[in-house]
């Protein structure tokens, strides 16, 4: 089954000092921008629409659509922004590929700015990945050093500057509104729209804000072109994907392959479950898509695919859970995520997931009581769908999808606490005192 | 589409109609949902939403059903009505029709109340709280949170008059908003995240704007409350007055609560035209000035030299004693602090019962030219025949000349704020220096020394959308109010005179000038004095034009004048207060008719106690010449006689009559008399003094006053006192190297009558070789313009 695997973005990671410009230059790094730089941007951002890439960040939005809706007319300038904030849990694919090759960032951006008409880019990182903000900011001087950033670059007239930017450690700045905020020098929180960044985005501009592993699909689209990527995937959902995997399985890691992939080719690909054990649930991108059950790991992992399942591609972060787990548990605990990292602008996720967090210490601590469940839900109801960014809508999806397919753990909470029904260190993979068991 | 439409266009509508809960509804274009919900008298609940400040989104209470956008297709999700702008065909389901929309308001309320300490019985907003209202009307009535609340010590002082309970507050971000979107002292801000976000305050600097109280009126729940309300009262223990503000000529509306015949507080009233929802700080919290322990409860005669009590019949014998010896040698200078109605009557007696136009109401630095100025371009005006609020907002430029709005004006201030944010007007200020209103403004400085404002203003593009505000400072400077006239005249512009106080432009209107009369009337018309007096039942009025202020001083000092009658006048306001602390002291005969001692009072003859604004009704015009009401809040007067029960008793004592006796038969016979309709006086073309650059090492003084300082309107107020700007000298960085100071060093200025040290700021683009210094100078005996000498060091 190793073929199901495309290694694209991943293809270079084990080269010695693969995040050098020397080594990204040895596989042909760079040769894209020049080809692209020799077209009109039309024709880059026409490729790119061909192709079919649709946005890597969660929600899937097509992105030379998005790169379109930026007016051409408006007379401040346009910018870029790579939204590099990864902090979704269970999502760990742009911390790797900027880590291992912060290249193929700089060459997308550079290809995506031309195409835009963008001279000065962004790179909002996760301030909390420290190593990876150096990986970054060594590799954009090396770039400018190279003559692939500056003015005039490879005699083409056009100029970009790239500025990478360190975030202060809030999950809130990866909704782009926030992100805008925060790197404008404001508290993080999400803005109103309208305006839309398209629109009205970083210092009132036209401003497109994508996925790092969006733009770093670029170079490969302009190298081997949109029919290339395009045989890749499936029907609505193209091109190759990073997949991460974690929890209880065998091999947990990155995995690169077509969107449309299954969990259970995936799980062979990683040795599948932990020996012994079998998969209880799943989420298909980060703790906040509904997850799955066992059952569901024949779905394809396409937008498609997961949108008919109930649930949401997201960051094709699959968090993988064996039977020994408590499910009361692992959604308190995401929950307590959401928690702490809620902004506190508005009322429903501020106030909610303060609510929802002891309201699920009773249920773990087998305290609720005789229909809590009911009211459980009824508060997720008042939250999902009614708060100012999608972050409470992920909080409550969680819960929801928790208690719609394990509700009788939850009213096992009624009399029993968690950590009786799932002793807490079966499910646990590494010792007290470190080391995997 | 163009938005020039020619008269007889067909001017296309910009109306959108749409359905709420069914009921069709016409709003203007970009209304939010909410405020078309209003229109048909559909209350949706609401927490951040506030009318005047930007949609914000955040507390989400106001959640509507939206079945269709207009476009065939609802939005999935309920959606804040706040944040929603209408479409044409939109369908809009309120709690009334939805279960949807009554299920996310009920839900966000119960969220509100989670943490909520439900302190309601002890709260300042008790009884009139946003939260425990809409609570009741649209919250579960039981609370189903039976976990931990979270708290915080409290309260926290954000200010010297605001204390913040963080534990009530919801979060709205109206106080947030407030600061930085209207008054633009952005000291307060949202800080942390999640349940522990907080409003916070600037580590170095308290909430000190002159806006603050603002923020506790808006707030929607007990979070922000006043130093000096707090579990002062239970609104509803409280009676509502509403009333005009005496602090100054912005015409604001107010309302006044009390108890037991006690001003507890003062809020902002609505009036969109004036102040809209707004107040500044002294008009909130500067009403216990009448309640100190100097207020006059009685009349006071001098007897061997010293001021005693004495019976209303008594004063008033020996007052009509000493006028019947003075005859029409009687000089009235009258202060800030009168009615239309109080001004009228003390014209009327000035003219009808004395015989003569010595009177004067500009307690401050005035002049001929400006008095002719007054008589050209502002008397004898109607609201609407100059410049009003709602025009500030719709110029395309404002030109400020010898007028600082932040300080001198605080609402047209926050009007021409609102109009620099949302519509774009420009602002210019021929100044000094950009003052930090000025920045606020985003002004554009035309840089001049004192005195050079008139050539400044030469280079100043205008057209006619401009408006031009000129303050009252400008008579200290000679051509200037002519120079502004020609100016505004040529280019087309309209041009306004703001003055400081609050009764400032009725008295001018009333009559309180040596040249006008009532309505505008000059006196040196025929046919204007034929008018009043035929109005009045008296014979010829005096044709002579009056002494202006100063040379009614003069002329008591040496006993040219044999009497004066002095009422509002605080000696201090005066630009030469020595001079003229030594001409009451000297006048044969002085009448004080005052509410507390003063300088005046001490030095007078008789002295007659007068009601308190509070206690009397009246009107105040306001700089455009806008009525409004004053209303009597307390019927428990200490004293309980008017100005105009003086006036027409001292008249009646002296064998006329006033013929009016209350502010109503004042305002009737004034409104009756209505304004001149005959020529106008031309405007005053007098030429601009040359004035040559101060010496080395002098400085020509720039000086306005600030909102709040030593003004005696102010006394009581002590924590409104103590967010005032402190007073300082301003000079540039030139000049502190001359002078061997950085920021903060005391420099010693040397006036005619003392000295003063005040500590320096460094103010990088003052002009050369002047120095600004805060408005009280008379006691210094220098004014605005003069040339003083500064130096190094001093202690204050």
């Amino acid at each position: 089954m190793t073929d199901t695997l495309t290694p694209v973005l991943s293809a270079n990671w084990a080269d010695p000092k693969a995040w050098t410009l020397g080594a990204y230059q040895r596989r042909g790094g760079y040769d894209a921008a020049a080809k692209a730089l020799k077209m009109t941007p039309a024709e880059v951002m026409g490729i790119v629409k061909d192709s079919g890439l649709r946005g890597r960040g969660g929600a899937g939005f097509p992105t030379g659509m998005k790169w379109s809706f930026v007016p051409q007319d408006n007379p401040n300038p346009k910018y870029l922004v790579v939204n590099a904030d990864e902090s979704e849990p269970g999502t760990c694919k742009d911390m790797p590929l900027l880590m291992a090759s912060p290249h193929t960032l700089v060459e997308g951006i550079l290809i995506s700015s031309y195409a835009i008409g963008v001279h000065t880019a962004f790179i909002y990182c996760r301030g909390e990945v420290l190593h990876v903000i150096r990986r970054l900011q060594q590799a954009v001087k090396e770039a400018y050093a190279g003559g692939h950033l500056g003015s005039n670059i490879y005699g083409s007239g056009f100029d970009l500057d790239i500025i990478v930017h360190a975030g202060a450690g809030a999950y809130i700045c990866g909704e782009e509104t926030a992100l805008l905020d925060s790197l404008e020098g404001r508290r993080g929180q999400p803005r109103l729209r309208p305006p839309f960044p398209a629109v009205a985005g970083l210092y009132a501009s036209p401003t497109v804000i994508n996925n790092v592993e969006s733009i770093a699909s670029v170079p490969s689209i302009l190298a081997h072109g949109a029919a290339w990527f395009g045989s890749m995937g499936s029907e609505k959902s193209k091109g190759y994907t990073l997949y991460s995997l974690s929890g209880h399985v065998k091999r947990p890691g990155q995995f690169e392959a077509p969107l449309g992939i299954t969990l259970r080719q995936l799980l062979e690909l990683s040795g599948g479950m932990r020996d012994g054990h079998e998969l209880k649930f799943w989420t298909p991108g980060g703790s906040s898509t509904p997850i799955l059950t066992a059952d569901d790991i024949d779905i394809p992992l396409d937008y498609e695919g997961m949108a008919a399942a109930g649930t949401m591609l997201g960051t094709k972060a699959l968090q993988c859970f064996d039977e020994t787990t408590s499910v009361v548990r692992t959604t308190l605990r995401w929950v307590e995520f959401y928690k702490h990292e809620s902004c506190g602008k508005c009322t429903p996720c501020r106030e909610g997931n303060w609510w929802l967090v002891q309201l699920l210490t009773k249920f773990e601590a087998g305290k609720a009581v005789e229909g809590d469940v009911d009211k459980l839900l009824d508060i997720c109801d008042n939250i999902g769908g009614k708060s100012f960014c999608a972050l409470a809508d992920g909080a409550v999806a969680c819960v929801t999808s928790a208690v719609k397919k394990f509700r009788s753990e939850f009213e096992a909470g009624y009399k029993t606490p968690a950590w009786e029904l799932f002793p807490y260190e079966r499910s646990a993979l590494f010792d007290v005192e470190g080391g995997a068991k | 589409m163009s938005v020039q439409t020619k008269p007889g266009d067909v001017v296309p509508s910009n109306e959108v109609t749409l359905f709420i809960d069914g009921i069709q509804v016409s709003v203007p274009k970009g209304t939010m949902a909410i405020r078309a919900a209003e229109k048909l008298g559909i209350a949706i609940p609401r927490f951040c939403d506030h009318p005047l400040l930007d949609p914000q989104g955040a507390c989400r209470e106001c959640m509507v059903e939206v079945p269709d956008a207009g476009n065939g297709r609802g939005f999935p999700k309920p959606q804040t009505s706040c944040t929603l702008e209408v479409a044409p065909n939109m369908q809009i389901k309120t709690q009334n029709t939805s279960p949807v929309a009554a299920k996310a308001q009920s839900g966000i309320l119960e969220f509100l109340l989670i943490n909520h300490p439900l302190d309601c019985p002890i709260c300042d907003k008790g009884g009139e709280c946003p939260l425990q209202n809409q609570a009741m009307s649209n919250g579960r009535g039981e609370t189903r949170y039976e976990g931990v609340k979270r708290t915080f010590p409290k309260p926290v002082s954000i200010s010297a008059q605001i204390l913040l309970d963080r534990e009530r507050c919801v979060l709205c971000a109206r106080c947030t908003r407030f600061s930085e979107q209207i008054s633009g002292d952005p000291f307060i801000a949202l800080v942390e995240r999640g349940a522990l976000q907080q409003v916070g305050m600037y580590a170095d600097q308290p909430y000190d704007s002159y806006f603050s109280g603002n923020v506790i009126q808006i707030c929607p729940v007990g979070a922000l409350t006043s130093t000096d309300y707090r579990f002062v009262s239970r609104p509803f223990d409280l009676v509502s007055t509403p009333v005009t503000c005496e602090h100054c000529a912005a015409g604001c509306q107010l309302r006044t609560d009390h108890r037991h015949y006690q001003v507890k507080r003062r809020l902002a009233g609505d009036a969109p035209e004036v102040n809209e929802e707004w107040s500044c700080d002294v008009g909130r919290f500067a009403f216990r000035s009448g309640h100190l322990d100097d207020r006059l409860a009685t009349p006071l005669v001098r007897k061997d030299d010293v001021l005693v009590p004495a019976s209303w019949a008594e004063a008033i014998d020996v007052a009509v004693a000493g006028l019947k010896k003075a005859g029409s040698a009687v000089g009235v200078l009258t202060g800030g602090r009168l009615t239309l109605e109080d001004a009228y009557g003390y014209a009327k007696f000035t003219r009808a019962v004395l015989g003569t136009n010595d009177i004067d109401c500009r307690a401050r630095v005035a002049s001929t030219e400006e008095a002719d100025f007054l008589a050209a371009e502002v008397a004898g005006r109607r609201l609407g025949d100059g410049v009003t609020y709602g025009d500030l907002g719709a110029a395309s430029k404002v030109i400020l000349v010898g007028f600082e709005p932040e300080e001198e004006s605080p609402i047209v201030f926050l009007r021409l704020r609102k109009a620099v944010r949302k519509k774009r007007l420009q602002v210019t200020a021929v100044a000094p220096y950009l003052s930090n209103g000025g920045k606020k403004l985003s002004a554009t400085l035309v840089p001049c020394a004192p005195g050079g404002e008139a050539a400044a203003l030469a280079g100043v593009d205008a057209d006619a959308g401009t408006i031009v505000l000129v303050g009252e400072r400008a008579a200290a400077f000679v051509g200037l109010l002519s120079a502004v006239t020609d100016f505004a005249a040529k280019a087309g512009a309209r041009l306004a005179w703001i003055p400081r106080r609050a009764g400032e432009r009725g008295a001018i209107e009333a009559g309180c000038l040596p040249n006008l009369l009532p309505g505008g009337r000059e006196v040196g018309e025929g046919t204007a004095r034929v008018d009043v007096a035929a109005h009045w039942g008296s014979g010829s009025l005096p044709s002579a034009p009056g002494r202006d202020g100063r040379s009614i001083l003069a002329a008591a000092a040496t006993g040219e004048l044999k009497a004066l009658i002095v009422a509002g006048v605080e000696l201090a306001d005066l630009p030469d207060v020595a001079g003229a602390t030594a001409a009451i002291e000297e006048a044969p005969f002085v009448i004080s008719i005052e509410q507390r001692t003063s300088e005046v009072t001490s030095r007078a003859d008789v002295v007659f106690p007068v009601a308190l604004i509070e206690e009397k009704a009246g009107t105040f015009l306001n700089w455009e010449h806008r009525p409004g009401r004053v209303t009597r809040v307390n019927r428990q007067a200490a004293s309980p006689m008017t100005d105009l029960r003086v006036l027409a008793a001292l008249a009646d004592a002296l064998g006329t009559s006033l013929g009016i006796r209350t502010p109503k038969e004042a305002l009737t016979e004034l409104e009756s008399l209505g304004a001149w309709e005959g020529a106008r006086a031309a405007a005053p073309t007098v030429p601009v003094a040359q004035q040559l650059p101060p010496e080395q090492g002098a400085f020509r003084i720039a000086s306005w006053r600030q909102l709040i300082d030593g003004s005696r309107g102010n006394d009581g107020a002590l924590d409104l006192l103590v967010t005032a700007k402190p007073a300082v000298a301003r000079i540039n960085a030139a000049a502190a190297e001359a002078l061997g100071v950085t920021g903060g060093d005391p420099i010693t200025i040397f006036g005619v009558d003392g000295d003063r040290v005040l500590p320096v700021v460094v103010e990088p683009g003052m002009v050369d070789s002047v120095v600004w210094l805060p408005g009280d100078l008379g006691v210094l005996g220098i004014k605005p313009g003069d040339v003083v000498r500064l130096t190094a060091g001093g202690v204050a």
